[in-house]
Parts: C-alpha cells; structure tokens; sequence
C-alpha cells in the first residue's frame, strides 16, 4: 500500500493532489505490467480502468480490414492511458498495443466513479487533470484532420 | 463381405491382374494411376501394370518424401505422393471462356471441351473421401462447376486397399479409413506374401460388375476375405499420426486469437505447397489474358492458395496480411468453417500437407498444441442460417 | 466394345450460360455523380423477362479484356429492363470502366447474393445508415420503401461522406423527405466553406435517433470502421443485433461460391452474403485479419 501511494505521489499526472485524494486513489489502484505484443484493452471491451504510464510505450490503434491497424495515438512514461472509463457506455473506442514493456499504475475507474460520486472535490481533481488532456488531444487530432502535407 | 455390395468378390491371380486394365481399355477408359516420376510416385496417364510402381514404397515424414525399393514386387506398396486426383477433376488450369471483340462491343463464347473417360487406378480410401467432399463442394451447393461435373461423371474408380499406413497418415482420426467401403467402381487389395500374389477385387457398382466379369478370377471365399481384413487392420493400427477431432470445430472458433498461430508463422514460409498437395482444397483465381491485337480476351482459372499474397487484396490493401492470419485461415477453415459450409471436415488425414511443407509443420501436432493452449471462453455464437 | 466408338462427351468448359459466363449489355446513359463516382444504366432488355433482382444483390461486371468486379446493383428492382450500378473508380477495372459512354459493352453475371431483409422490416421502423458509397447498395431497398411506404414505420437515413462534393443522390434525398417521409441527415469529415450542416461522423447523427428500438431495424452499408462505430451505438440505443442488418465485402471473383476468395469465417460473401444479419457474423466482426 505504502508503495503505490509514493507510485503515485511520483506520477507527474497526480501532482498537486491532497494526501486524502491520493490516499483514495491508492485504495482502487495495483501496480501492473504488460510485455510487448499484448493488447493492454481492445476496442468494444468495457472501459473500467485507466493506466498511469511508469515505463514503456502503448500504440492506440484502429483497425480496418486491408489498410491494417491504424495508429491514432502513443502513450509514454508519465502519461495517462483511458479515459473512457469517465464516460457512459464506458467502453473503449480503440485498442491498445504494448510497443514496449509496459510498467504502469492500474487504476479501477468503477471504484473511482463510485468514490467521485461520494467526494466531489475528488471528481473536480480528477476532472481538472482530464479535461486539458482531452482538449490537447482534439486540438491535435483536428490538425492532423486537415492533412496540411497532402497535395492539394 | 461389405454392407454394400451382394456382389462375390474375386480372387484375381497376379498374371490375370493386367487384364483388368486391357478390358479398362477397351471400353474406352484412359488410364491414369500411379507411376515413378523424378523420385516419387505420382498420378499421371499409364498404359498399363508395368507402369505401377511396381516394387516401390515410399517413406514419408514431416518435411520429407522419399521412394525406397521394397523387398518385394507389390504393385500397389505405397502411400500417397505430391499428386491427388483433384489434378484431373478439379484441373490446375482451365478457360473459362473467352470474349470477342465486334464492332459494336463483343461477344462471348464458351469453348466446347472433349472431356475423356478416365479410370482412376489406385484411389486409396482417404482420397475417395476426398472426391466426396470436393463433390460436394463444386456441385452440392447453389452453383454447379459443369467443368468438374463432366469430368467426374466420367471417371471409372479402381480403388486400392491400404495395407500399411504411411509415416504422416492419419485417416482413422479423420474416419476416412483406410478401408474403402463405397464411392467405388471397385476395390482391390493386394495380397502378397513371398510368391504369394493374389488381388481381392470387390464390385461397388454396376459399372464395376461389367468390368470385373471380364476379368479371370475364381470367388474369393472367407479365408481369401479375412487375409484382406487383417492386412487392412494392421494398416489401421500402423497410423503415426492422430489429431484429437474432439470439439474441433468450437476448439478453432474460440482460438482465434491464440499466440499460437504467431508461433506457427515463425516457420510457415507461405509457400502454399500445402494447399497444392491437399485433395480438397478448391480455392481458385481468374487471369484475364488478350491477344496481342486486343481482338480475344480470355478469362483463365487457375488454382490459387489463401496463403498466397494477394488472396485477400481489398480496397488497396490485403486484409491477412501476416502469415499467422493465413495459417489460422487454412487450418481453422479445413478443420472446421468446411464443417459449417459443407457438413463435414475438410480433412481426410492424407498426411500430405504434413510431408510436403518444406519446414515440416505438421496439422495435426499444431491442432493438438491449440488445444493444450486453448484460450477457453465462451465458443462464438455462428448462427446457422 | 469397338475402341473406336468411345463414348465421349462434349461439355462447355465451363458453361451453362448464367451464372458463369457474362452476358454483354450496352451502356445506355453514363451519368458522373461525383469526382471519382459514377453510375451506368445497362441495357437488359435482352433478357427474357429483363434482369430481376432484390435490393442488396449484386452483379460481376466485366470490362473487355480488363477484368471483373463485383458492383451492388443501385437501381430500381421493379425496372427490370434496365440495369443501374454506381462505381467508384478505385482500381483498374473501376477506372477503365470509367472511361466508358453510351453504347459501349460491359458484360453482366448476376444478380448475386443474399437481399436487405425487406420482409424482417414490415411493419418496423428503419434507419438506412450509409458511409460514402455505401448509400448506392441501399438505394435499391429506399426506391422498394418509397413503393410501398405504408408497409414501414418512421424512415430515416443516416449518410455521411468525407466532403461536401462526394455527397451522392442528393436531389433524391431531398424528394425522399418531401414526398415520402423519409426523413435524412447527412454528415461530413470535412466541411467546405459553404457547407451548413453536420460535421463529424455519422455515429454522431445515430444519436438522434427516437423510436421504439424493438420495432427497429437498421441497415448499414460503408466501410467496415464506420459500421463498427455504427453497430456499437446502436447497440447503446437498445437495438439488439438480431435487428442489425451489414453488407460485408471481401475480394470476390467467382461470386458463385467456387474461388474461396469471399470467406469470411465460415461464410461465403457471395453467397451468404453480402447482406448479414450481425449476430451471425458479430464473433469475427472485431477478430483482426479474418
């Protein structure tokens, strides 16, 4: 328990949390490791847990029959894995690919909903950290969508 | 004597046995059974018993094929080689039709075919359910291959007993021997013991007991019947093989993403002699070829393999890209899709495959070892049409 | 028996006409729909009785020294003397076929294939959902709703393409609305100055959706991605998978069940297909590489 509080602490995604915050935190988390080549969750699954990278590389991945797996985003150490957990159905959208072993911070999101649900200043915390994620990433994402190489 | 036939079986003597195939002959069969071509014994046009194998046998192993001089003169002391009767029924190649351009667009013709009468010397029980299932197949379904049809309306079958299991068979675990019991003109098994030298030959139809008449031989009474049943069962208990058929076919459906088949590609080299040796793969392609003025287009069928490229090519791309995705597409469809499509295995435990895979990967050990890693879970709901 | 009286028989090498050899028919109009799409109005008048099929079915055509391709029929079921297909040119065939007019020869086998499930939609509502040229295979079973309106509940059609210029049909979509309650929303991935409406994808517009989910069925037709998204919001809107109807696609070349080339697991695309019901097909839908 000690051990995954500091795991935690030590997460730059956490920095900044109250000690009860994080201690609640540790209450639904484990420590938890993926080797290459295996999927972390696939598309369609129920979304329930969200990773706190320590080590190693995890490709986001669509595929499609005959273009083959498309790789829509990474994660890396230090960053955040899921966040379909937060949102009804609650299932993931994309695979997730282990490119290099992965070390990382299992976090059991229906424990935490539930937990959100009791403490909201917790909901807030967690939220405030998701939210600017998601916002990078749709900026990003609607770049990419404009193609600005492409020949035309 | 079998279920299916009332008819005596004869015993025929070794100096009467090249009769058979001169009253073949005369009534207006071409003759096409095994012979000894570049090392190994192959399926190909004979004119008669001296162009049997006579004295050969083979020994098969995973990866490997080899004809070896037996110690005596039997005819028919072989296996199965790289040849099996799909290169007669199903052809390797064949013009579908071909087009003619006019001056308003064009025409189509379709080119009448002389298709001859064969018999087929030498067809070992597996392979008879072979022909069943590519029967099955290519004239059981919505459609019907009229080129496959012809030619299998055509044919006179003289089937072989197996008297001794090849090192890669496997026909008792897929119940496709190795005794012949019907799909047959007739059946022989050899029986040779020192200067003993006799065939049993039994009747499986009417076009058979025409044949059989013609040939000297005295009834077979139940000393003669028995020897045969016992030479056959000994090849039943030689089997080197055995695939556990248990389940199979929900066993492939819920392995899909077994690691297995990772593993398996690390040897497969994609080279597709598998399905070219297998008697019931039936996969095929089109090759459209013009003339040199663009006035005749042809289309052209070919044999083609799932393990092939382009097999898949979809919108740009190719859909089994890997190795593994294509050995689990020949081996979950040949073990159990087929049993979904056609109501039976596709495999008749020849053991071909298993010789002719230049890596020696061997279908039954790889079934078995998905089974020892089965992931378990609920079987994927197919729902039957 | 006389050796020189063998008992031969002459067989076509292939042939007993239909289904296996292709019939050639005359181009009567050549109509461009979008930059790279096109439909062509075939002349099967020939035919005894004109070429009748069921919407979802469709035909190999053959370019003349080319090659073949398997196209969904777009037209009108009940106008069996003509034959409407709308091509997107994508490969070879596809592109030459492209360069056809009017009076050019295109061969035809056909119709192949397992139907949209007209019969499982009596008396239920439908959403038509559509993904670029996905709409043309559905455009048969919408002129059917269109003729027998009052066999159907409430129609919607659900479309979205890349771009504004890639919509097709559109002024039949508007007449849809306005004649035969047939309701539509359409989406883009990118929208072009002009362009007023939705932007997204068409998962999006599902969630419109308002009607009794066990007196619902839904058809979709697009690329394999989309009908994934699809199946899955659907499925959040309560409509199980025995109410879901795909038109699946695989390289196909014999469409009669003989080349193997079309499996899809145990199925055969061309003859057990195109159209499936999903919880036939749903165990493989999401196995990669199948």
């Amino acid at each position: 328990m000690e051990n995954l509080e500091r795991l935690i602490t030590e997460h730059s995604f956490f920095k900044g949390m109250k000690n009860e915050h994080i201690r609640l935190l540790t209450g639904c988390a484990s420590n938890v490791r993926f080797p290459k080549g295996s999927y972390i969750f696939r598309e369609g699954e129920t979304a329930n847990t969200f990773y706190g990278i320590r080590a190693g590389r995890v490709a986001l991945e669509i595929y499609s029959p005959a273009q083959g797996p498309l790789q829509i985003d990474t994660r890396k150490s230090g960053g955040i894995l899921g966040w379909s957990w937060i949102v009804a159905p609650y299932r993931w959208y994309c695979d997730a690919r282990v490119i290099e072993d992965v070390r990382a911070l299992a976090l059991d999101g229906a424990c935490l909903r539930g937990k959100c649900e009791k403490d909201k200043n917790l909901g807030y915390e967690l939220y405030t950290r998701f939210i600017p994620l998601m916002h990078r990433s749709l900026e990003v994402t609607r770049l990419q969508l404009m193609d600005v190489y492409g020949s035309q | 004597m079998t279920e299916s036939s009332t008819r005596t079986p004869s015993l025929v003597a070794r100096d009467d046995f090249p009769v058979l195939f001169k009253v073949l002959q005369e009534a207006g069969y071409d003759l096409v059974g095994p012979t000894v071509c570049d090392h190994a014994i192959v399926y190909e046009s004979i004119g008669g018993v001296d162009d049997l194998p006579i004295g050969w046998t083979d020994e098969q192993e995973a990866g490997s094929y080899r004809i070896k001089p037996r110690n005596d003169k039997a005819l028919f002391g072989f296996n199965v080689g790289p040849h099996s009767w799909k290169k007669f029924l199903h052809r390797p190649s064949i013009s579908l039709w071909k087009a003619h351009k006019k001056e308003s667009g064009f025409v189509v013709s379709v080119t009448d075919e002389l298709v001859p009468k064969q018999a087929f010397i030498g067809v070992r029980s597996c392979e008879l359910h072979a022909i069943a299932i590519q029967d099955r197949v290519l004239m059981g379904d919505c459609f019907v291959d009229s080129s496959y049809a012809a030619r299998r309306q055509n044919i006179f079958t003289v089937a072989v007993q197996c008297t001794q299991a090849g090192g890669t068979c496997f026909c008792v675990s897929m119940n496709s021997g190795p005794k012949a019991d019907n799909g047959y003109d007739l059946a022989v098994t050899e029986l040779i013991d020192g200067d003993y030298h006799r065939f049993l030959i039994e009747s499986g139809s009417d076009a058979g007991d025409e044949i059989l008449s013609q040939v000297p031989g005295v009834a077979a009474n139940q000393h003669d019947y028995d020897q045969a049943e016992r030479a056959i069962a000994s090849a039943a208990s030689q089997m080197g093989r055995h695939l556990d058929t248990t389940d199979i076919r929900d066993l492939l459906y819920r392995n899909t993403e077994n690691n297995h088949w990772e593993k398996i590609a690390e040897r497969c080299l994609s080279c597709t002699n598998c399905t070219m040796v297998c008697p019931t793969c039936f996969c095929t392609t089109v090759e459209d070829v013009t003339d040199l003025e663009g006035e005749i287009a042809e289309r052209v069928r070919h044999w083609d393999s799932c393990f092939n490229a382009n097999f898949s090519f979809l919108h740009g791309g190719v859909v089994r890209q890997s190795t593994a995705s294509r050995y689990r597409q020949w081996m979950t469809h040949k073990l159990a899709s087929w049993q979904d499509q056609f109501g039976s295995s596709g495999c008749v435990g020849c053991g071909r495959c298993v010789s002719w895979c230049p890596v020696g990967i061997d279908i039954t050990e790889e079934a078995n070892a998905i089974r020892r890693s089965d992931l378990g879970g609920k079987t994927p709901t197919i729902v039957e049409p | 028996m006389d050796p020189n009286n063998r008992m031969q028989t002459t067989f076509p090498s292939n042939g007993v006409g239909y289904p296996m050899v292709p019939m050639p028919c005359s181009i009567m109009q050549f109509q461009p729909e979008t930059s790279d799409t096109f439909t062509l109005t075939l002349d099967v008048s020939g035919l005894k009785g004109g070429l009748r099929f069921k919407p979802g079915q469709f035909c190999m055509l053959y370019v003349f020294g080319v090659g073949e391709v398997p196209i969904s029929i777009s037209g009108d079921s009940n106008a069996s003397t003509e034959l409407q297909h709308t091509i997107r040119a994508v490969g070879n065939v596809t592109r030459s076929m492209q360069k056809l007019r009017q009076g050019d020869m295109l061969g035809v086998r056909g119709p192949f294939g397992t139907p949209w499930p007209v019969r499982e939609a009596q008396g239920q509502n439908i959403m038509i959902i559509a993904g670029g040229i996905g709409l043309a295979p559905l455009r048969p079973l919408i002129y059917h709703i269109q003729r027998h309106r009052d066999d159907f509940g409430q129609i919607n059609i659900y479309y979205g393409v890349r771009s504004p210029s890639d919509l097709l049909f559109t002024n039949e979509l508007q007449e849809c609305k306005s004649r035969f309650d047939i309701d539509y929303s359409l989406t883009v991935d990118h929208g072009t100055g002009c362009w007023k409406g939705n932007i997204g994808v068409v998962t999006q517009l599902l969630k419109e959706f308002d009607c009794q989910s066990d007196k619902t069925i839904a058809v979709l037709c697009g690329p394999e991605v989309m009908m994934r998204f699809s199946t899955r919001e659907l499925n959040n809107l309560g409509i199980d998978d025995e109410r879901i109807f795909l038109s699946m696609e695989r390289n196909m070349q014999c469409a009669t069940g003989f080349c193997g080339h079309c499996q899809y697991g145990p199925e055969f695309i061309c003859k057990d297909g195109p159209v499936f019901r999903f919880d036939k097909i749903k165990a493989f839908f999401s196995v990669r590489e199948i």
